[in-house]
Formats: structure tokens, C-alpha cells, sequence
């Protein structure tokens, strides 16, 4: 009669210990390769296409089984549980900083990581877009449209949104080539969001807001999430503003070299990117509303993509250097905010 | 008891208005959402409703769902009633402190109860490398959750039976220990069968919790599809797959859970006849 | 309630009391500990700069304020309801009775999808009130309002057994002196459930002040209007900055305990008062 209590404890808490024992992906033999896939939000779609073909692909060429794991978050918080121990075989991410950051604390991958595929790494890209409601009412056109009296914007907090930093840095770009200075771009960003009554902490949830919610007059997104939202939240709600000038969006890819290795699950895992680069994964990826690197893929998606003048990320000097500016404490989009700046 | 002074009771006027506002709030605060998951999980029709509950992902995430409670529940059971008898069964110094600090869990942000669990097992964290050098899993694994979870439902049971256990007082024990019962015996014939409705309703809240947890438990699971999303989780991520058919299915399940669990709370209370045990939190 | 003064005669203390303190310190003491050595890591200067920054103190503010007010709100309606449940007979009463726990039950996360449904301007309720010029979905007000869902129980749960136990002598005495309703439920009955009032208050401004989950979908995440506390801390987390985001937490959990050790102490002292 005097054990009952400390044995339950001890017996639960075994429980607890052991069942961290069965975990993990990897590769068990010849047989098959389980590969977990890290991404951001908008990717759902697109890789549940990408893995169907790929795991053909792979079963045909070796003969091995390969099965999938995907995880699906805001960029910022995957590249953090990457770093904090989610066993992640590949990444692929909103924006390069969120990799970078991979190499950098945690030395997942070497620092060199976006050199080693072709394209920055990059295997499809995007821009940034207006999605307005059906008839365009308020009559956006482009940038300037935007923050004429009575119009109401919504996008994501650039603070915790990977998607959002891409939105601004589009409006920046429009903002200093019409001003002509950092000053008049920055004036123009402020006003932008000025117009924005919510500022939502993930790009979907912004999405949500402005189509479930009926909030604000422009949706500034993803190309990608634009041309899905209209496919899947109702065709004939929305229309699609292509403005003058938008930021070239290149969400990177990598093999988390540390975990793979571990998984012995590299070769896949390279192959897995690579296929992404291969004409039949870039019309995966176009069919997805992705921008193809490849130029035959993209000829036959034109009417899709539109033509349009895109600054890259190179041109804010690369992506430590735009976080740091714009995105970090104190940074301007801090200011916009007014306060809260490091002293 | 009904109004049979009618010197300390209000006008029947008085007492519709009153209970006519308390319907109102009610029902802004408490039906109107309930109605509103049960509305969207039945937007398309029950096909749709079923579909999406059958979902293999959908399924694993249940599974995982009732594992993590089955594991956190009994292990807070166990402690709830362990530091009810220390606390409500003895008089030392610093009680309000440690119920304080047993409380704490109640009021720590979710967001905090998962970070902590990261700056402790986490790669980057104070045991990671340990950890990761023997091959042991803890966050981003079943181990992380059932830890989060447990933190966050911790004070449930024994906030439940400390009130409880401080208002029978120790009179029943004693008297069964002068009739030369052992300490043991003296717990499951005397105070167990005193305490069991109110055990029985901590569970059943602390059951509650656990299933629900979203915060701290999205911090520490990594998202991994079919593997470690719970319900709650998947019904975030089905809410951004813009599948909010999907979503206010499983989640009208969890509020189902809720339901049934008031439901059976209810039932125990009416059989039994217990006085809201301890409901002084 | 007995307290004999003399030493316990049952044993089991140092049993219960050890497996208590063990499982308390490996749950809650530990882990809480690594982020208060953390944050203590950074220096007073560092700590300041992040916990105690102007975006941060706009934010708890609008966390402890939201909460304040959720609180408030549910002190007078909880107050409401644990009387027309003890009081009155009615139909439904024990479906109320039983619902009343729901937001115990519901994921934070349910609830605050619901919750912007209804009160945003094309939901049910934030349709009837955006022609009157009130917004409640993305403001501070639409905080309080999931606030006022998570804390309700507490209030309706921490009332309901005093009010219960309260003996009608004392109104019938007032009654026969001549005292008015008005003037019993002033004098007599609120100053009897008063402590248990303020310690449902101070539960449910407590949980207010932490949660998240609920209010990340109806707070417009505004910096410096309506942007709460734990935001920031997924903010930091997003940078990368795990000593800001700790820093933060520290403070809400200093807040927090002190909160809760006052509830407590007042409750002891509700005890050691009401010997009845």
C-alpha cells in the first residue's frame, strides 16, 4: 500500500522520456528517405504539387520511396524553430535573411549557401500586386492611387510578416523613383501607411481580413497569393492591379546541411531543389502562380505574368543590410510608427 | 430557494430585468461565438463537415490531441492532490506564496510558457546540446508538447481541490487515524471519496485546457503536418489554407469537448448533489 | 473553517510536500527560472532598453488597461449573473450555469476567429453597431471584448459559492430596520462578497494581461495603439532577439506574480477574517 504515488509519478514520467525516443525523419536504409520540408505560409499548394512529382521522379530514377514532411508558418518563426532544433532536411523560406540567420546562429549551413544553387538560389520568384475588389470602385491604378483621401490598405506588420517587408520594399521603390530621394520615399511609405487600419501579424491573415472581413479598398500581396485568392476566395470578387513598378520577390531554397547529414537523407535533399530547376518542376511552379526562372515555361504562362519593372534586393544592398535598415528596433519603419527607437 | 421573504427579494419586475440582462450578456459574449463555429463548420453541408474531420492530418492531429491529455492530465491529477493535502492539510509559513507560485501558470502568457521551454531544450538553449549529442527529442517533438501543456495546465486540479480540502478540515483523517488507520488508508477510504467530485470537475477542466492549448503549444511543436499538430493548431493552419469549412470543424469538435465536458460536470453536480465544490479560485 | 494551531496529526506532509515542491520546481520554477537568468543576463541598461521602451510601455499599457477594463466589465455582469443564478429560479438556468465555464473550455484561438466574425463590420453584431459609428474589430475595444470572453469565468466561479453561502438573516435584519433594497445590497451583501469579487477581478485581469491566442485576430496590431504586450514579444522573437523577447516576458511575469500573490494574501486573509 505505500507505493501508489512516487510509482504512478515515476511511471508517467518514464512515459514522458520515452516517447522522445521515437521521433525524427530520416532515412532508414535503401527502402525509403523521408525528407521534412520547412516552409512559409503561401507554399501549401505549391509543394503539395512539387512532392507528388518529385517522389516520382526519385522512385523511377533510384527505386527509393520518398515520403514528405511538411511544416508550414510564418517565415521568420520557421527559420527560428530551424534554428532552435527543428530537424528541418530543406528550407525554403520567404526571404533569404531568414536562411542567412540559419548559417549564421546556429551554423546549419555554410554562410556561402545561396551561391550554391543557380539563380540566388532561387528557383521561382514573385512581385508584389494590388489585389482591389470587383470594378476596381476607388479606380487604383498604381502606387499614387493608394494613398489618395478615403482609400484604406491592408498589409501585414513588416515586423513579424516576411511577406509585408516585401510590400514595403515595393512601395519604397516606387517612393524614390517618383521623389527621386530616400527622403520623398520615405515620405511616401509613411503615408502609405497611413492608410492601413490593421496591420495583421502573418500574410494570410491579412488576406483574410481583406476578403473574409470586407476590410480596406487594396490588398497589397504576393503575386502568388493574389492569383490564389481570386481562384480559391471566390473568382469574380476581385481583380488583379499590376502597378508600374514592384520589388522582384525571391524566395530562396536550401538543404539544411547539418540535419541532412545527420538524416543521411543529403543526396535526396539536393535532388528534391534541384527538380525544382527542371522543366517540369518549373511549370509545377508556374501552374502555382510562381514566376519560372526557365524562359520557355514562362513564354507559355505570359498572359499570367505580366511584364513590369522590378528592383531586386541587391538593390537595397542585400537582405542583412534592408532588415537592418527598415525592419530592425529603431529602423524606419519604427519611425514611420514614431518612437520606439533604441536610445 | 425561492422567494419566500419577500422583504429580501426584488420585484418580479426587477428580477425579469435582471435576468434579462444577464441572458443579453450572456449571449453577445458567450452563445453568439459558440453558435457562430457551429455555423461555419456547417457552411457547406455535413458531407463537407465529415470530409474534413476524417482527414488523415485531421485525424493525426486528434490522436495526438487525446495522447497529450492522457498524458498531462493524470500527471497534474497526481500532483493536484498532493499539494492540496500539503497545503489545505497542514499550516506552515509562505502557503500564500507557494499557491502564488502554483497559480502562476494561470497568468504566464502562452507566449511565454512555450518560450521558456525553447531557452531550456532548445538548440540554441541551456540543455540543447546535450540533448542533441544523445539523440533525445524534446521540443518539436510529442516530449515538448506534453511539457507545454502540462505547464500550462498545472494549477487546474489542485486550485480546484485546495479550497475544497481547506473547508473539511482534517477532523474525518484524525478520526480514522485514532482508530490506528494508516496514513495510506486513511487517504483512499476517508479523504479520496470527501474530495472525488471536486478531483472529478478539476480533471474534467484541466482536460479541457489541455486540449485547447494553442499558444504555448504552437511555440514548441514545429507545425510538422500529421506529426505534431494538435487540434488546435490544425485548425490554424486549416483557417490560413483558407479551408474555414475545415477549420470550424475541428474546432466545433473542440467546442463539442468543451460542451460534453460541461455537460458530464453538470450531471455529477445534479447526482450527486455537491455543493460547487471549491469554486473559489 | 477549524485551524488548530497545535501541530498536524497526519502524516503525509513531507510526502505530498516534497513531491509538490519537486514537481513544481521541474515544471514551473526551472523552466520560468532560465528566462528570468536570461533576461538577468542582460544588464539592467539592455533590459530597460527593450522591456522598457516607449512601443513596450504603450503596449502593456494596452494590455493591462484592455484588461482592466475586461475585468471591470466582468465584475458588474459576472456579478449579475452568480446572482441571478444563486437567486433566481428560471428556465435554462442550468445550461447557463454549465455554459458559464465555456471559455475554460474553448481553444483561445476558436474564440478569437469567432469572436472577429461576429464583431468585425460585415459580422453579425459589428454590422448592427458599425452604422452607429462604433468599430469594434481591430481596436482597443475589440481587445477588451476577448478579454471579457477568457475572464468571465473566473468572476461568475470566485462569486457564486460566497454569495451562495451568504444567509438571508442579514438582509431580513437590515429589511426589518428599514433599509431599502438598494441600501442591503450596498451596506450588507457587497461588502460580504467583496474579497471574493476582488479575487475573481484579480484572476481574470491577471489571465488579461497574458493572453494571446484570443486577441491576435481581433486587435489591429497597431504600434502604439493597438498592439499587445505578448505581440512584442513574438515581434522580438522575429528578429531573432531572444534577450528583448525575454526581457519583455520578465516583465509581464514580475506583473503577473505580483498580481497573484495579492489575490492569495488577500484571500488569506479572507480566511483568517471570515471564521465563521
Amino acid at each position: 500500500m505505500r507505493a501508489p504515488f512516487p510509482a504512478v509519478m515515476a511511471a508517467l514520467m518514464i512515459g514522458t522520456i520515452g516517447l522522445s525516443a521515437c521521433s525524427g525523419g530520416g532515412s532508414n536504409g535503401k527502402g525509403s528517405v523521408e525528407l521534412l520540408n520547412v516552409s512559409y505560409d503561401p507554399t501549401r499548394e505549391l509543394y503539395k504539387d512539387v512532392n507528388a512529382a518529385f517522389a516520382k521522379r526519385w522512385k523511377d530514377k533510384t527505386g527509393q520511396t520518398v515520403s514528405f514532411r511538411m511544416s508550414h508558418g510564418g517565415s521568420g518563426k520557421q527559420s527560428r524553430s530551424v534554428i532552435d532544433g527543428l530537424s528541418a532536411d530543406v528550407v525554403t523560406l520567404a526571404l533569404g535573411y531568414d536562411i542567412d540567420a540559419m548559417a549564421e546562429r546556429a551554423k546549419l549551413l555554410p554562410a556561402n549557401w545561396q551561391s550554391r544553387l543557380p539563380d540566388n538560389s532561387a528557383p521561382y520568384t514573385s512581385t508584389i500586386v494590388f489585389l482591389v475588389r470587383k470594378g476596381n470602385p476607388k479606380g487604383i491604378r498604381d502606387w499614387p492611387d493608394l494613398v489618395k483621401p478615403g482609400v484604406q490598405v491592408i498589409t501585414p506588420s513588416p515586423k513579424t510578416s516576411g511577406g509585408a517587408r516585401w510590400n514595403f520594399l515595393a512601395a519604397w521603390a516606387y517612393g524614390k523613383k517618383a521623389g527621386g530621394s530616400d527622403a520623398a520615399a520615405q515620405k511616401y511609405v509613411a503615408n502609405l501607411y497611413s492608410h492601413v487600419p490593421v496591420l495583421d501579424s502573418g500574410a494570410r491573415g491579412a488576406t483574410t481580413t481583406f476578403v473574409e472581413r470586407g476590410l480596406g479598398d487594396v490588398l497589397i500581396a504576393w503575386e502568388n497569393e493574389a492569383l490564389l485568392s481570386e481562384k480559391e476566395l471566390g473568382a469574380g470578387k476581385f481583380d488583379i492591379v499590376v502597378p508600374s513598378i514592384s520589388v522582384l520577390a525571391e524566395p530562396p531554397v536550401a538543404v539544411v546541411d547539418a540535419n541532412a547529414k545527420a538524416h543521411g537523407t543529403e543526396r535526396a535533399a539536393t535532388e528534391y531543389l534541384n527538380f525544382l530547376y527542371t522543366p517540369e518542376g518549373q511549370e509545377i511552379v508556374a501552374r502555382n502562380f510562381y514566376r519560372p526562372r526557365d524562359q520557355a515555361v514562362m513564354a507559355r504562362h505570359a498572359a499570367t505574368f505580366p511584364k513590369l519593372d522590378m528592383v531586386t534586393i541587391q538593390d537595397f544592398g542585400g537582405w542583412g543590410a534592408a532588415q537592418k535598415r527598415f525592419f530592425a528596433d529603431g529602423g524606419v519603419f519604427d519611425a514611420i510608427y514614431g518612437g520606439g527607437k533604441r536610445r | 430557494m425561492s422567494g419566500s421573504h419577500p422583504t429580501t427579494v426584488e420585484s418580479p419586475w426587477a428580477r425579469r430585468a435582471l435576468i434579462g440582462v444577464g441572458f443579453l450578456f450572456l449571449a453577445l459574449f458567450l452563445f453568439l461565438p459558440l453558435v457562430m463555429v457551429f455555423a461555419g463548420a456547417l457552411a457547406k453541408g455535413w458531407q463537407v463537415f465529415f470530409d474534413a474531420l476524417v482527414d488523415p492530418d485531421a485525424l493525426a492531429a486528434i490522436r495526438l490531441t487525446l495522447l497529450v491529455a492522457g498524458i498531462s492530465v493524470p500527471v497534474n491529477a497526481v500532483f493536484g492532490v498532493a499539494a492540496a493535502w500539503a497545503i489545505a492539510k497542514f499550516d506552515f509559513r509562505g502557503k500564500s506564496l507557494l499557491i502564488s507560485l502554483i497559480d502562476l501558470p494561470f497568468s504566464v502568457s502562452p507566449v511565454v510558457s512555450g518560450l521558456v521551454f525553447v531557452l531550456l531544450f532548445g538548440a540554441q538553449g541551456w540543455l540543447g546540446p546535450w540533448l542533441t549529442e544523445h539523440g533525445v527529442r524534446i521540443i518539436f517533438a510529442v516530449p515538448g508538447i506534453v511539457l507545454a501543456t502540462v505547464f500550462v495546465t498545472f494549477p487546474f486540479v489542485a486550485r480546484e481541490l485546495i479550497p475544497l480540502m481547506a473547508e473539511q478540515g482534517r477532523d474525518d483523517e484524525e478520526a480514522a487515524r485514532s482508530l490506528a488507520a494508516t496514513g495510506w488508508q486513511t487517504f483512499w477510504h476517508v479523504t479520496l471519496p470527501n474530495i472525488r467530485w471536486g478531483l472529478l470537475y478539476g480533471v474534467l477542466l484541466c482536460n479541457a485546457r489541455a486540449m485547447g492549448e494553442f499558444g504555448a503549444v504552437s511555440v514548441v511543436s514545429g507545425h510538422i503536418r500529421g506529426l505534431t499538430n494538435t487540434m488546435p493548431l490544425h485548425v490554424e493552419i486549416l483557417y490560413n489554407e483558407y479551408d474555414f469549412v475545415g477549420a470550424f470543424a475541428v474546432a466545433s469538435l473542440l467546442a463539442s469537448l468543451a460542451l460534453v465536458t460541461l455537460g458530464v460536470k453538470t450531471v455529477l453536480e445534479w447526482r450527486f448533489g455537491i455543493h460547487r465544490a471549491g469554486a473559489a479560485h | 473553517m477549524r485551524r488548530s494551531k497545535q501541530r498536524s496529526a497526519l502524516p503525509g506532509f513531507g510526502l505530498t510536500m516534497g513531491m509538490t515542491l519537486f514537481w513544481l520546481g521541474l515544471v514551473v520554477l526551472v523552466p520560468l527560472s532560465a528566462l528570468v537568468i536570461r533576461a538577468a543576463g542582460m544588464g539592467w541598461a539592455g533590459f530597460a532598453e527593450v522591456g522598457l521602451s516607449p512601443r513596450a510601455l504603450a503596449a502593456y499599457r494596452l494590455s493591462f488597461g484592455a484588461a482592466l477594463a475586461a475585468a471591470a466589465i466582468n465584475a458588474v455582469f459576472g456579478l449579475l449573473i452568480a446572482w441571478i443564478l444563486v437567486r433566481y429560479e428560471f428556465p435554462g438556468k442550468k445550461l447557463i450555469d454549465a455554459a458559464v465555464d465555456l471559455p475554460f473550455a474553448l481553444p483561445t484561438a476558436v474564440a478569437g476567429i469567432a469572436l472577429v466574425s461576429l464583431y468585425s463590420d460585415n459580422g453579425w453584431v459589428g454590422s448592427l453597431l458599425a452604422p452607429l459609428g462604433i468599430k469594434v474589430a481591430y481596436t482597443p475595444l475589440g481587445v477588451t471584448i476577448a478579454l471579457v470572453f477568457i475572464g468571465l469565468p473566473f468572476i461568475v466561479r470566485s462569486v457564486q459559492p460566497v454569495l451562495a453561502d451568504l444567509g438571508r438573516d442579514v438582509e431580513e435584519a437590515a429589511a426589518t430596520l428599514g433599509a431599502t433594497r438598494g441600501q442591503t445590497f450596498r451596506r450588507v451583501i457587497l461588502p460580504a462578497i467583496l474579497p471574493a469579487l476582488l479575487t475573481g477581478f484579480a484572476l481574470a485581469f491577471a489571465r488579461g494581461v497574458g493572453e494571446y491566442g484570443s486577441i491576435i485576430f481581433i486587435a489591429g496590431n497597431m504600434p502604439f495603439k493597438s498592439e499587445i504586450a505578448p505581440l512584442l514579444i513574438i515581434t522580438q522573437l522575429e528578429q531573432f532577439d531572444y534577450d528583448g523577447a525575454t526581457a519583455i516576458a520578465c516583465v509581464m511575469l514580475v506583473l503577473s506574480f505580483a498580481m497573484l500573490l495579492f489575490v492569495n494574501l488577500l484571500q488569506a486573509w479572507r480566511a483568517r477574517r471570515g471564521t465563521r
